[in-house]
């Protein structure tokens, strides 16, 4: 078998890709390590774009890329029972906090959807883009089936609730710095809350508390945001 | 490592189900995240275990080392999300600003409302 033909091949295996998915967050941890864990080096970007290129090239689908990939992609299931762990270590901080959690909690959801439609509504964005976006501060899972339900598009929802992720995690550390918030509970649990999974495993390299109540907050706002959407959303979309 | 594993495994899967069949508002790994900080609450009740031991068992383990890994679990959606750029199109701009704005708008107000109240909850404690 000549290189050429062994590339076919090895380019529709789900170990190519897994391995590939592997090693491009692995190279891109270690730059997130080298870099300090400066939040501006975020590894989860560092490795999409990684990826996104090599399958660009290649001129893989994304479909077969995703027969290696939907191992590591399963795992976020088992990953969100696990945050039950830290949970219950830390059951009497989170019941001290209770009160500012559920307020927080409220507020926080609404600023969340009622800026992002009001602000993309202003800029000339159609309804069905709203719609999609309305719902981009919770996980992935529970957005799309809240777009679909309203007449959104649950792709393009999915890539806003990746890019809020994103967003979120980059901002969090030097907003939060800049405001001399060393409160952090309250920290982790706006950066679960802004920007769900990927907030939260930012919390966590930060600090555990932090990303024990950014966990809390991405399972809060997954009941949450659900609700509010159908509500607020005939008082924001004419 | 397996025993931790396929207990976060039973509580997902029964999660799903409680979350289906009674059609619950919550996704099914978020039930079986409350069901595990439950268990692990109703079994210390019954059978006293240390922090250290909780860490150090298999749930724990597991549960450490997918919690290590988190981010790397966003890739694959991560990825997917690329080829539906094109959707964004036209509207990159607007959608763009919309979303840093609102991002650190929500940071902004989850913070202070947490803060605030907590403050205010200080403050009653000292009066009473």
């Amino acid at each position: 078998m000549n290189s050429w033909k062994l590339w076919v091949y090895l380019q529709t295996t789900p170990l190519f890709w897994l391995t590939a998915t592997l090693g491009a967050f692995l190279f891109a941890d270690y730059l997130a390590r080298l870099a300090g864990r400066n939040p501006l080096v975020n590894p989860v970007l560092i490795s999409v774009a990684l990826v996104a290129t090599l399958l660009k090239i290649s001129g893989v689908e994304y479909q077969t890329y995703f027969t290696g990939a939907q191992f590591v992609h399963f795992l976020l299931g088992p990953a969100t029972v696990a945050l039950g762990v830290p949970l219950y270590r830390n059951l009497e901080m989170v019941r001290r906090n209770l009160l500012p959690m559920l307020a927080a909690l409220l507020v926080g959801a609404m600023v969340a959807i009622v800026s992002a439609v009001w602000i993309a509504g202003a800029l000339g964005a159609p309804k069905v883009v709203l719609i999609s976006l309305a719902p981009k501060s919770v996980t992935a899972g529970v957005a799309m089936a809240v777009s679909d339900g309203l007449g959104g598009l649950p792709p393009l929802t999915a890539a806003l609730v990746i890019a809020t992720g994103i967003i979120g995690a980059v901002v969090v550390t030097p907003l939060m710095n800049a405001l001399r918030i060393r409160d952090y509970a309250a920290r982790g649990f706006a950066a679960g809350l802004a920007s769900h999974g990927i907030g939260t495993a930012r919390a966590f390299t930060v600090d555990p508390v932090a990303g024990v109540f950014a966990g809390i907050a991405m399972g809060l706002n997954a009941v949450v945001t659900p609700a509010l959407v159908p509500l607020l959303l005939p008082l924001l979309i004419r | 490592m397996i025993r931790g594993f396929f207990l976060l495994l039973l509580c997902q899967l029964v999660g799903e189900v409680l979350a289906r069949s009674l059609a619950l508002p919550a996704p099914g790994p978020v039930i079986g995240l409350a069901l595990l900080a439950l268990g692990l609450w109703l079994w210390n009740r019954r059978k006293p275990f240390s922090d250290e031991a909780l860490a150090a068992s298999d749930v724990g383990r597991a549960a450490t080392g997918l919690l290590g890994s988190l981010s790397l679990l966003f890739v694959p959606a991560g990825v997917g999300v690329v080829q539906y750029l094109g959707l964004i199109g036209e509207q990159g701009a607007a959608l763009a600003v919309s979303l840093v704005a609102s991002t650190v708008l929500t940071l902004l107000a989850t913070v202070g409302v947490f803060l605030l109240v907590k403050r205010a909850m200080g403050r009653g404690e000292g009066a009473a």
